[in-house]
């Protein structure tokens, strides 16, 4: 039986989620107790024992109630969104499920359609986002998609263009965004170059080249900085021009989230940090 | 209340006249095919014909329900739309001319399509997005549309268009039940999609309960919450033969598999959920079974056949 830096089980942290599993183990989206203690198991290996990850004010996350994390990609493939999922899974207490929005093509392919389905991990569509900020669920979003992981061992650190619709459905719903900043992505897949003509014939966006020519990630050290929760004021019908200013204030915070990352840290004093097993570990920002 | 019910043998039909007549409403049917013992005056006629309208004149019936409409898994081919939209506006143009109140439309969720890139929980203001993939849906769907469209065409008329999930139940009838038939169920391998599905002795409660309320407008109807099809198969004494998408499209017709177009391969890859909750309020309906009942009925009536 996996045991999780609490020191209870997978299992038992599943059964703390806030999700309404019928006999079945499942609910009504689909989310099944089997799956996601397979993915979580899966996960905690990667997360504890194959990269080194650390993570920075878990605690702004709410314990529960609606909200959407809101963050930077890169890294090829999508190891930021497995890595933020592990985060909020084994390091908040109560544990809560990030639920993401994933790109259409993933739902084509065999396997990904079902393990993305039955792990509450859907299809990128503002109707998914809009039931499941209603539900009071943790929605998890990277507003630069498929162009966020596409980004070269370069361009890492940098942020590309935003759409404005997470903003507005945050507006819709009255919805907190939880801007986070993710770093190690792009040492974990140092991408060089990506292969959109060959992605295309295999149904993806682009397939990752790397220097060792596998698209695999390297055990690389990583970053899950959470910053300050953001309300913006709006029922999402606002201009574009209010929204952009909305979006932008997002970026510059998730900007300044990578910059503290990349700043080598000083002791932290009167931090509250706990090591946890493995490599990872938790700490809170001296505020 | 004087109901006429067209297609009525089938077996939500019958289980719709057997719950009219407990409340005590006077209830005559319309069917092409024989329905043996019926407990009601059953006119054997095709609706597009004249001795269907026929019924109509003589009978005055205050609401109708229009259960007449056929899916390409049961009648491939041109006759399916002739049934279909010819049926509809038969029906739609009776109930006009009779000075009928109420017309109950009876279409199917799938309404809707199943896509890849489809939201869950589909709501009634939604567009059928999917026929692309599946034309053979399109005359079904043109029926709803059709059938939608007296609201504001013929707003003498009271029209609901009710969209149901599968049934399922000890009849066995209807697309979920046929497909579930066998010991071993062909499924796409990396797949398994969410499957909605009611009892179908709610489905026909579903029914009854608009025509009592006599509500208007155009609603899904579901029963509890989706299921995966993984579960449905395994809780109906089934199993599961998964099977790559490429040989399950050559398999079609082949080794005792039904003879399917290939956008229905669609609806075992793709979950169509729907939300129900409008027709819930306005009606207040609730389903009676939950999902474990409607399995074990079926289970039951159909037990799986041991090697």
């Amino acid at each position: 039986m996996a045991i999780t830096p609490f020191g209870d089980s997978i299992e038992e942290r599943i059964g703390r989620l806030e999700i309404p599993f019928n006999r079945y183990g499942v609910d009504q989206y689909g989310t099944s107790r089997a799956h996601l203690k397979w993915m979580y198991g899966f996960f905690g290996l990667l997360y504890r024992h194959y990269f080194s990850v650390k993570v920075y004010d878990i605690d702004r996350v709410p314990d529960r109630g609606r909200a959407m994390l809101v963050g930077n990609h890169s890294g090829g493939i999508a190891i930021d969104a497995a890595m933020v999922l592990a985060a909020c899974f084994f390091e908040k207490n109560p544990p809560r499920l990030a639920q993401s929005m994933i790109e259409k093509f993933l739902n084509k392919i065999p396997f990904a359609s079902l393990w993305a389905g039955r792990t509450g991990q859907f299809t990128g569509l503002p109707e998914h986002a809009v039931r499941l900020l209603e539900d009071d669920r943790l929605l998890l979003v990277f507003p630069e998609g498929a162009r966020g992981t596409a980004k070269l061992f370069t361009e890492r650190h940098s942020l590309v263009d935003f759409g404005t619709g997470f903003v507005r459905l945050a507006l819709k719903t009255r919805s907190p965004i939880i801007p986070f900043g993710f770093l190690g992505g792009g040492e974990a897949m140092p991408t060089v170059a990506n292969a959109y003509t060959l992605g295309k014939l295999m149904g993806v966006p682009y397939i990752p080249i790397t220097p060792y020519g596998l698209p695999l990630p390297l055990p690389a050290m990583m970053q899950v900085r959470f910053g300050e929760p953001l309300m913006f004021a709006g029922d999402g019908t606002e201009d574009d021009e209010v929204v952009i200013g909305y979006v932008d204030e997002v970026k510059r915070s998730i900007a300044k989230l990578i910059a503290d990352g990349r700043t080598p840290q000083p002791a932290l004093l009167n931090a509250r940090s706990s090591v946890v097993p493995g490599s990872s570990s938790v700490e809170a920002s001296a505020r | 209340m004087k109901v006429l019910v067209v297609g009525v043998s089938s077996a939500i039909a019958k289980l719709v006249v057997d719950q009219l007549l407990a409340a005590g409403h006077e209830v005559e049917g319309i069917d092409r095919r024989e329905w043996a013992k019926a407990p009601i005056v059953v006119h054997t006629v095709d609706i597009r014909k004249r001795a269907a309208e026929e019924v109509f004149r003589k009978l005055r019936p205050t609401a109708v329900v229009h259960m007449g409409t056929v899916t390409s898994l049961v009648m491939p081919g041109e006759e399916r739309y002739r049934i279909n939209l010819g049926g509809t506006r038969a029906v739609f143009d009776h109930c006009r001319a009779y000075d009928v109140a109420h017309c109950v439309f009876v279409g199917r969720h799938t309404y809707y399509g199943a896509a890849s890139d489809s939201p869950l929980f589909h709501t009634e203001d939604e567009p059928p997005m999917a026929l692309s993939s599946f034309p053979e849906l399109a005359d079904l769907v043109a029926a709803d549309l059709y059938a939608g469209g007296a609201l504001w065409r013929f707003p003498e008329l009271h029209t609901t268009v009710l969209r149901l999930c599968y049934s399922l139940g000890p009849s066995g009838h209807g697309t979920l039940g046929t497909f579930l038939r066998g010991s071993r169920i062909p499924t796409l391998l990396g797949f398994d999609p969410l499957f909605q599905f009611m009892h179908e002795v709610d489905a026909a409660a579903a029914i009854v309960r608009t025509l009592e309320r006599r509500t208007r407008g155009v609603f899904n109807v579901v029963g509890p919450e989706p299921m995966p099809l993984s579960i449905l198969i395994r809780e109906t004494g089934r199993h599961s033969l998964p099977l790559p998408e490429f040989v399950y499209s050559m398999a079609l017709g082949r080794f005792g598999l039904p003879k399917l177009p290939p956008g229905a391969l669609g609806h075992i890859k793709y979950p169509v959920v729907v939300d129900g909750s409008a027709f819930a309020r306005e009606t207040g309906f609730a389903a009676r079974f939950d999902t474990t009942k409607a399995m074990s009925d079926y289970r039951a009536a159909f037990p799986p056949k041991t090697s």
